[in-house]
């Protein structure tokens, strides 16, 4: 069990809470998010997401992850690389919605 | 029997048309603009402001950089797929293309013009091609490094130039080096090592005159600098109070570091994690001064005479585009071009500067002088792009 700081605890218990009403994300939204995920992730992660200075963001990477886990990963980056939080983007729905398709495997 | 063979074969080279279909003219107002979500280019007239062909089946181009040949008529252009494909430009063909590696960020081309060097991200490390049939020379495998998620592999590499001498530079990202390759005997390369360069080198450059290679490093503040004729002075740290004390914003995107804004003494460099464009005196590596700009800068790119640089910015300001007089270190100009302006582009001379706008699928080019709109040409999502007169600069 890794340790999370309270914060980071609370965002979870709202994106889980947040996480059965993924109609919230508007197809126009998932349209916006669909492009900065190949053009604005894409710039480390490949438009394809097979990778470059970042790591591939494909279904196979993800089995050991739970989808919160991903979604707060989004939303918060990872200290320490150069991966940085999208909070100021997207909203909690947005973030679990597109973990969940990245889980899924998406290739945009 | 035999005149059958001789109408066919003529009726085939007459479809064909191998050669008709080629120009026949200079290629020094010509360049190539990355259609990135197409896997295509664009050969361009700079002279007309028109496409001339397009071609397809690059593969993945996302992050796609090129090469010249020394005489202008072959670009050679990197994928992110590991793909290194050569295309004719007065043709408008591909007439080579290999996969040489999982996944590659970029390459150069030797003083001599006879070797291609590509640098991997996957699975790391250098490969150096033939020019002429990107056959492999040479396989040079970076620093193993554990990753972490415990796996062993290969560091990757970045800032891949060339240098005087038939040797490349190019940094280490995960084990935090800098190597010069020697190929002068393409059978035995020689490498020198530089480590503890700094942490995290992301991208690198070399100065006109091939002399300085400077690392940019997202792990730390600065640079590291090698100079390529001293090596037993080298690696220097320079810039190290860069942002010291203040908050790094987060990085959207990395700044980029082709080529070198310079004006005089003056360097021009991208800050990582600010909103700021640093200037640096050359020879002592001194800041002497920052310039506050819109965003943070991917690219900062001195017009030819030096007297301007123009910034673009790192998403959620890449819809903007500013210009610094360089005596005065003044903004003089922003411009709004519609969001994903990625790269720019000069004019040999600099008296136009054409840049990609990836979300308007066009291409605007700007008179530098009065920085007024002058043509447009509808590109599909373009990224970078490269004009012929690269061919002839060291670095590019």
């Amino acid at each position: 069990m890794k340790r999370r700081s309270p914060l980071t605890a609370l965002s979870l218990a709202a994106l889980t809470a947040s996480g059965i009403v993924l109609a919230d994300v508007t197809p126009v939204r998932q349209a916006e998010i669909i492009h900065l995920l190949k053009h604005d992730c894409g710039s480390c992660h490949g438009m394809r997401l097979e990778g470059g200075l970042g790591p591939a963001l494909v279904a196979k990477r993800f089995t050991e992850w739970d989808t919160d886990q991903l979604a707060l990963t989004i939303l918060y980056g990872r200290p320490g690389t150069p991966m940085p939080p999208w909070r100021p983007f997207l909203t909690d729905d947005e973030a679990y919605w597109l973990a969940t398709r990245l889980k899924e495997g998406i290739r945009p | 029997m035999r005149l059958a063979f001789i109408l066919t074969a003529g009726l085939l080279l007459f479809c064909g048309q191998p050669v008709a279909d080629c120009l026949t003219r200079g290629t020094g107002d010509m360049g190539i603009i990355v259609e990135r979500a197409a896997g295509s280019l664009k050969v361009v007239d700079t002279t007309a402001h028109k496409a001339l062909f397009q071609v397809k089946g690059l593969g993945d181009l996302s992050h796609a950089s090129a090469v010249y040949s020394r005489d202008g008529r072959y670009a050679y252009i990197f994928g992110r797929d590991g793909g290194l494909t050569k295309v004719d430009i007065l043709c408008g063909k591909i007439v080579n293309r290999v996969v040489q590696g999982g996944n590659s960020i970029g390459g150069a081309i030797s003083q001599n013009g006879e070797l291609i060097a590509v640098s991997n991200y996957e699975p790391g490390g250098v490969k150096i091609f033939a020019a002429q049939d990107l056959s492999l020379i040479a396989d040079i495998p970076a620093t193993e490094i554990t990753d972490r998620e415990g796996k062993r592999k290969g560091s990757k590499t970045v800032g891949l130039v060339d240098a005087p001498g038939q040797r490349f530079a190019v940094s280490l990202y995960d084990s935090g080096e800098a190597w010069v390759i020697d190929m002068k005997n393409p059978a035995a390369p020689k490498i020198q090592r530089h480590t503890g360069i700094g942490t995290l080198p992301y991208d690198a450059l070399i100065t006109p005159d091939g002399r300085y290679y400077i690392s940019g490093l997202f792990g730390q503040d600065g640079l590291s600098l090698l100079d390529l004729w001293h090596p037993e002075n080298s690696p220097r740290l320079i810039l190290q109070g860069y942002g010291r004390g203040e908050q790094k914003l987060p990085v959207y995107k990395m700044p980029h570091l082709e080529g070198w804004a310079m004006a005089g003494d003056r360097a021009f460099l991208p800050a990582v994690g600010h909103h700021e464009v640093l200037v640096v005196r050359q020879g002592d590596w001194v800041e002497t001064g920052r310039i506050k700009v819109h965003g943070q800068p991917v690219f900062v790119m001195a017009r030819p005479d030096g007297r301007q640089v123009w910034v673009n910015f790192a998403f959620p300001d890449n819809d903007t585009i500013q210009i610094i007089d360089t005596e005065t270190l003044a903004v003089v100009k922003t411009l709004k071009t519609g969001k994903g302006a990625l790269h720019m582009e000069f004019s040999p001379r600099g008296e136009e500067i054409w840049i990609s706008v990836r979300d308007e699928d066009e291409v605007q080019v700007y008179d530098t002088d009065s920085m007024e709109l002058t043509h447009r040409l509808p590109v599909d999502k373009p990224s970078g792009i490269f004009f012929t007169s690269r061919a002839h600069k060291t670095g590019l």
